[in-house]
């Protein structure tokens, strides 16, 4: 996706696009001033920037809502490992 | 858990034969397990016998493990192993859309943003909603969480490997790019298209609220 030239201000429609590089830390520093710019002025990118952390948090929550595995034969297993 | 002193004290539980801390170990990574075995078999029947398998695997070599890697990113190059040759068995030919999800894929529908006959072009139509401002349990109930792991759930195999080895077990870029084989760059692409449904199958559920 082309981003315009380095001097343009980044759209919203590009910055949705460049949030996890963002977060990563791999926008070159010249995109990194751009993105922060456009932050700056936009309250609704700074809004979906939000959303996406809290996505990012729940993602991470959400783990423990999963039913746990069974682990009867594994522990079976595992007293046989620690008997060789 | 990739610490070097939290991950010497787990292995010399381990091999002392403590069965809590196996259980934990099993319980901490299935569901990323069962992510990376999907990524190479066909059902989540064969992905779960074949992450039985790895464990296995796991503790036939855990006295030789030198802790050169990470315990977790061991784990899953013995699992992918498994599961590729479970998944060469089944004749698996998937074309890499079907893996990856679409060539074309955006983070947000274009509609949602003003078109190039508009002044604004590019911008949005409507701002997001602003979720600082949604109470913590409207987050964290089971409703909104099942929503979560449903979006999960549905993502293209390789987009599901990914976001469960970055935001789920915390890997970092360089371990889902060694266990799954793919580049930096791509792996940030997949992780960016996981994100990116998860978030929107959020917005439809907490819109309104």
């Amino acid at each position: 996706m082309t981003m315009g030239a380095p001097t343009e201000p980044l759209t919203c429609q590009q910055l949705v696009e460049l949030v996890t590089d963002y977060f990563e830390d791999a926008l070159s520093p010249a995109e990194r001033d751009r993105f922060d710019a456009h932050l700056a002025v936009c309250p609704g990118c700074e809004y979906y920037l939000e959303q996406m952390r809290i996505t990012m948090r729940l993602v991470h929550e959400s783990d423990g809502l999963e039913e746990q595995p069974e682990v009867a034969a594994l522990l079976e297993a595992f007293r046989d490992y620690k008997r060789l | 858990m990739s610490e070097a002193p939290v991950q010497a004290d787990l292995l010399t539980r381990l091999r002392a034969g403590d069965e809590q801390a196996f259980k934990d170990l099993v319980q901490r990574h299935h569901r990323t397990m069962l992510a990376v075995a999907r990524r190479y078999v066909g059902s989540r029947a064969v992905a779960e016998e074949v992450v039985q398998e790895a464990w296995l695997g796991v503790l036939k070599g855990l006295d030789r493990f030198e802790g050169r890697s990470s315990l977790t990113t061991w784990i899953l190059r013995i699992l992918v192993n498994i599961a590729k040759t479970r998944g060469a068995r089944e004749a698996r030919t998937v074309p890499y859309a079907a893996l990856a999800g679409p060539e074309d894929e955006v983070a947000v529908a274009p509609e949602r943003f003003r078109g190039p006959s508009d002044q604004f072009t590019g911008g949005w139509w409507a701002f997001p909603d602003d979720w600082s401002r949604l109470p913590e349990q409207a987050l964290l109930q089971r409703e909104t969480l099942k929503v979560v792991t449903d979006a999960i759930e549905g993502l293209p195999p390789l987009q599901r490997s990914v976001i469960a080895m970055r935001d789920i077990q915390g890997c970092g870029p360089e371990d889902v790019c060694t266990v799954l084989e793919i580049s930096d760059g791509n792996q940030r692409v997949l992780l960016h298209r996981a994100r990116s449904r998860v978030r929107a199958a959020l917005e439809d559920h907490l819109a309104g609220e």
